[in-house]
């Protein structure tokens, strides 16, 4: 189906199914019990789950694919930012005109800057597109403000053109009417889902950014781009241009950012400068590789993971600290909740930090290794006995699914 | 008239003459080998044929054209395949894929954005990939990753990569370095086989004479950045100038 | 010409820092092989060994003051440092006050130790690891060191004064001929170069006069041909790794009085040396000194009120054009060796 093979085939549809129920998937715990912390089922962070996810998907396309490890995704991120809120002030609130701009012009600075940078390889690359994107940040703050509204910010007021603006239109984005801060909640038995319309435009939006990542990977062109991750002189030896194969991948990541920096001004009509800085390129990084870099699935963990405890670990406070450990003897009581200062509330960062050490020193290949090695791990608990001897076996080329 | 012309070639590293007024003619279906002592200039000589070095004067026609200042990529479309003498395989890529990446190069020229098409529905190339494989008989080893393969297979797999483009000019730099003798005749063989069947007019670049004189039909000397002899293999066996060449003047 | 000089030297300053950063990154580099992201929370950890040796020669007892009172008219309560109860009060005080120039003595030993625990804790575990495991370990540990500190010294920068002596500025231009008032200086920033210069002299005199320096080289030239003369490397590049580490606390300690030190110096300054250490070229000391005065002094000519007027925005990009201009035209740097980081 789609053009994939069966397995790809189950593959998205357990995706489709992980995206479209993540509303109810998130929210574990009842409303008010001690769990309740953790859910994340609310509309806010699930667009933030994503809108990361296609940004770290486009990431792992020239990433992951071709080892080109760029440090400047960012400015494409904010270059789909302000594109909206430029449509919105110059149309209106729909945002469908402002996502095309948003991608249209990503991919042309993507292709200026990937046609400069991609001139050079390894960290000479990297220190390239880093510089790019912060002259842009830089450039966005000071000298740019007619276009970006420098520290402010870019937005919407009240006398700006608005040209396709009607007298029923709506005043805050919106897709052809349904508008995307509209939610629906339904209260079962103390679990309280929250269906946001937001959320799903941009978990199909997900879905169909992951479908043409997965064609991606089992494409000729895809092959091609890990053909260049692993030996550039061969493939130029065997009569293929590794230049516009690169270039087309960077292109194709710039254009999946732009779309994310997009959809994060069309769920919030807002486009500051700080999307570009080099940060936010650093945590795109961070996601893929925490994820597992060249993986399909890695990506979208990564960013989910990451973005999940940023909010969860940084909203912890002493009261739910002391609710949880209060059945405990007080000296201990006391102790536990010193110690969890260090992890929790403005805190959570030390948290993020301990937590990319201990993947990379011991999941090297990132979460999806992780899985993986569980995987093998129950497998091969259920063979034991059988005789089988896997270092005897010649190695099989992992696939690429996984 | 040769399918590999190569004409007054120089080529100077600073002050150091690489090249000297290298002249070449391969014809075609022939072995031709290039040998020559060490720094004799040999793998400098290959590196302008396939584009990685631009001679400073001369010309240098493949099947009627100029290859030079044409990159890499361009020179093998136009029908030079090349073996490395360490194997450069895609280590991290099954067998199969290694094999697949040339027919694609083959058949889709330099560049395509086939982003939306599936490796595993293009049924031709795939049958022409495991046809060749099954030629090397490395058929039953084409879902390995190619860097957990042996040094041997390693040195197959890219014979197969470049045989399956179908060149017109295939060189080779060495084939048979640092192997033991066992296999080193099987490669001989293997080559014999591929010429003979295949009719790839070959270039060799060696220093073994065990293999030099069992497959070339033609054998060029290089001393020194320029050709010394250029003769058939019995006539350069008993030559002066070759044995001056390889043991110098003061033995 | 008076302007141009003035310019040079408000560019010496951060040039002196970028330069020294870069230094000790290129040394973990060529020696190591390991691109270390936590470089910039060294620098960090430099500034908090000023500011806690501060905080340590202020720590006081009380004593009752009865010849004074307060505005009740009770016996004034006054805080007295331990030093200044040890040593006499005005030496006490100038003990306090010199508090930034001997954290220098007290940052030597802790930069040492720490580079060491690092090292041998962590960092030697990812000599064989691909660079991008190396980033990722290395910022998480930037993110932890970052952390801790903002925990244990809160989020607002710490003013960490000059000895009195130095606070002032002086007459630079009137020293060397031109006009009075036309070049002025701080003392500080006049110091904090030439503290720069000492330590770089210092680290390449080290490399190239000891035969420890030596064998460092021969290391970063060729490193399995060092290993397999039975030299054994890798405790001398433990050294090389704290020296790295000395020398970049060394610049943070150094650094207080020109910027208060906060938790986040370390992340702004980590970016730029990349920058200088990738335009030097990966590898190169010399090119790390250069690129990182180069850029320093050229950043400070961009924010000269008429150049902005002519190209708006330069000072804030003048850093990163450079870099791609550099990159561009040399492409490996201004000094990089061939084939190294470019896969």
């Amino acid at each position: 189906m789609f053009g994939l093979s069966k397995k790809d085939t189950t593959f998205l549809l357990i995706v489709c199914f992980l995206t479209l129920a993540t509303p109810i998937l998130l929210q574990p715990f009842p409303e008010g019990s001690a769990g309740a912390t953790f859910n994340a089922g609310y509309p806010d962070l699930m667009q933030r789950f994503a809108i990361f996810g296609i940004f770290a998907i486009g990431f792992n396309i020239l990433f992951g694919l071709t080892g080109y490890l760029s440090f400047g995704h960012a400015a494409f991120l904010g270059v789909g930012s302000y594109s909206v809120v430029w449509m919105y002030k110059l149309l209106d609130y729909n945002v469908i005109p402002g996502l095309l701009l948003a991608i249209v012009t990503s991919a042309i600075f993507a292709l200026a800057i990937g046609y400069v940078s991609l001139r050079r390889t390894g960290i000479y690359f990297s220190i390239l597109t880093l510089a790019f994107a912060q002259m842009s940040f830089n450039l966005a703050y000071s000298v740019l403000t007619p276009l970006t509204n420098g520290e402010t910010g870019l937005q919407v007021y009240t006398d700006d053109p608005q040209i396709l603006m009607g007298e029923n239109s709506p005043t805050s984005p919106h897709l052809f009417g349904l508008v995307m801060r509209d939610s629906v909640q339904i209260d079962i038995g103390g679990w309280l889902f929250t269906f946001n319309i937001g959320y799903y435009f941009c978990a199909v939006i997900a879905i169909l950014a992951f479908y043409l990542s997965l064609r991606i990977f089992r494409s000729p062109f895809g092959m091609m781009l890990r053909a260049i991750k692993t030996n550039q002189t061969r493939l130029n030896y065997t009569g293929l241009n590794s230049r516009p194969y690169t270039l087309a991948a960077f292109v194709i990541s710039g254009m999946y950012a732009g779309l994310a920096g997009g959809l994060m001004a069309a769920m919030d009509p807002l486009a500051g400068a700080e999307r570009m800085q080099w940060t936010a390129s650093g945590e795109v990084v961070l996601m893929t590789i925490l994820g597992g870099a060249g993986t399909l699935m890695g990506p979208i963990l990564g960013a989910g993971f990451i973005k999940y405890f940023e909010n969860i670990f940084s909203k912890i406070n002493d009261n739910m600290l002391h609710q949880w450990f209060g059945w405990m003897p007080d000296g201990m009581e006391d102790a536990l909740i010193f110690i969890s200062h260090f992890f929790v509330g403005k805190s959570w960062h030390l948290t993020l930090g301990l937590l990319f050490m201990l993947v990379v020193i011991f999941l090297p290949g990132g979460l999806v290794e992780g899985g993986q090695r569980i995987a093998r791990w129950v497998r091969g608990r259920r063979k034991k006995g059988s005789g089988d001897d896997p270092e005897h076996h010649p190695k099989p080329a992992p696939h690429v699914a996984e | 008239m040769g399918i590999l012309e190569v004409k007054g070639v120089n080529k100077r590293f600073g002050g150091l003459q690489a090249l000297g007024d290298v002249n070449l003619s391969v014809q075609e279906r022939s072995v031709h080998a290039i040998i020559g002592p060490n720094g004799a200039g040999k793998s400098t000589l290959l590196n302008c044929l396939v584009g990685k070095l631009i001679p400073d004067t001369g010309s240098v026609m493949f099947d009627g054209n100029s290859v030079l200042g044409r990159k890499p990529h361009e020179i093998n479309q136009m029908g030079i395949s090349r073996v490395f003498q360490t194997p450069e395989i895609f280590a991290d890529l099954s067998v199969m894929e290694n094999v697949l990446i040339p027919c694609f190069a083959k058949r889709d020229g330099s560049f395509r954005l086939h982003a939306f098409e599936t490796v595993a529905n293009e049924g031709e190339l795939n049958d022409e990939a495991e046809k060749m494989l099954a030629d090397v008989s490395m058929l039953e080893k084409r879902h390995m990753l190619a860097s957990s393969l042996s040094r041997g297979d390693k040195r197959r797999l890219e014979m197969a990569m470049c045989l399956v483009q179908r060149p017109k000019l295939l060189l080779l730099d060495e084939p048979t370095a640092g192997m033991a003798r066992a296999d080193t005749n099987n490669t001989i063989d293997l080559l014999k086989e591929i010429n003979d069947r295949r009719d790839i007019t070959m270039c060799i670049i060696e220093h073994d004479m065990h293999v030099v004189f069992s497959l070339a039909q033609r054998i060029t000397v290089l001393a020194q950045g320029t050709p010394l002899v250029e003769d058939t293999p019995d006539n350069i066996k008993g030559h002066p100038k070759v044995r001056e060449a390889y043991l110098g003047e003061a033995h | 010409m008076d302007a141009i000089i003035l310019q040079v030297l408000n560019g010496l300053d951060k040039g002196s820092a970028y330069a020294l950063i870069a230094l000790g990154l290129t040394l973990i580099f060529g020696t190591l092989g390991v691109v270390n992201f936590a470089h910039g929370a060294i620098f960090m950890l430099g500034a908090f060994c000023a500011v806690t040796l501060q905080r340590i020669l202020s720590l006081s007892y009380t004593v009752v003051d009865e010849t004074r009172t307060d505005f009740l008219g009770n016996p004034l309560k006054v805080d007295v440092p331990y030093v200044e109860g040890w040593f006499g009060e005005a030496t006490g005080q100038a003990i306090i006050e010199w508090s930034v120039p001997l954290a220098i003595l007290f940052a030597i030993p802790v930069m040492l130790l720490i580079g060491f625990i690092m090292e041998r804790g962590l960092i030697k575990h990812f000599y064989k690891r691909p660079h991008a495991d190396q980033i990722l370990v290395t910022f998480g540990l930037a993110i932890v060191l970052q952390e801790l500190i903002k925990y244990f010294f809160g989020a607002n920068p710490i003013p960490t004064p000059a000895p009195d002596a130095f606070t002032g500025s002086f007459d630079f231009g009137a020293m060397i001929g031109f006009a009075e008032n036309a070049i002025i200086y701080p003392y500080w920033r006049m110091i904090y170069f030439v503290f720069a210069l000492v330590i770089i002299g210092a680290v390449f005199a080290f490399l190239q006069f000891t035969t420890f320096g030596m064998v460092v080289r021969a290391g970063m030239a060729d490193r399995e041909t060092v290993g397999m003369l039975g030299i054994n490397i890798d405790r001398k590049f433990t050294i090389m790794f704290g020296i790295a580490a000395a020398v970049a606390g060394l610049a943070g300690v150094m650094y207080t009085p020109i910027n208060s030190p906060n938790y986040h110096m370390g992340m702004d300054f980590l970016v730029l040396s990349f920058v200088v250490v990738v335009v030097g070229g990966m590898g190169s000391l010399p090119g790390a000194v250069l690129a990182g005065f180069m850029l320093g002094i050229l950043e400070a000519f961009a924010s000269m009120n008429w150049i902005k007027d002519i190209l708006p925005g330069i000072d804030q990009i003048i850093i990163y054009l450079v870099a791609i201009v550099i990159l561009l035209t040399r492409p490996r740097g201004l000094m990089g060796r061939k084939g190294v980081m470019e896969e």
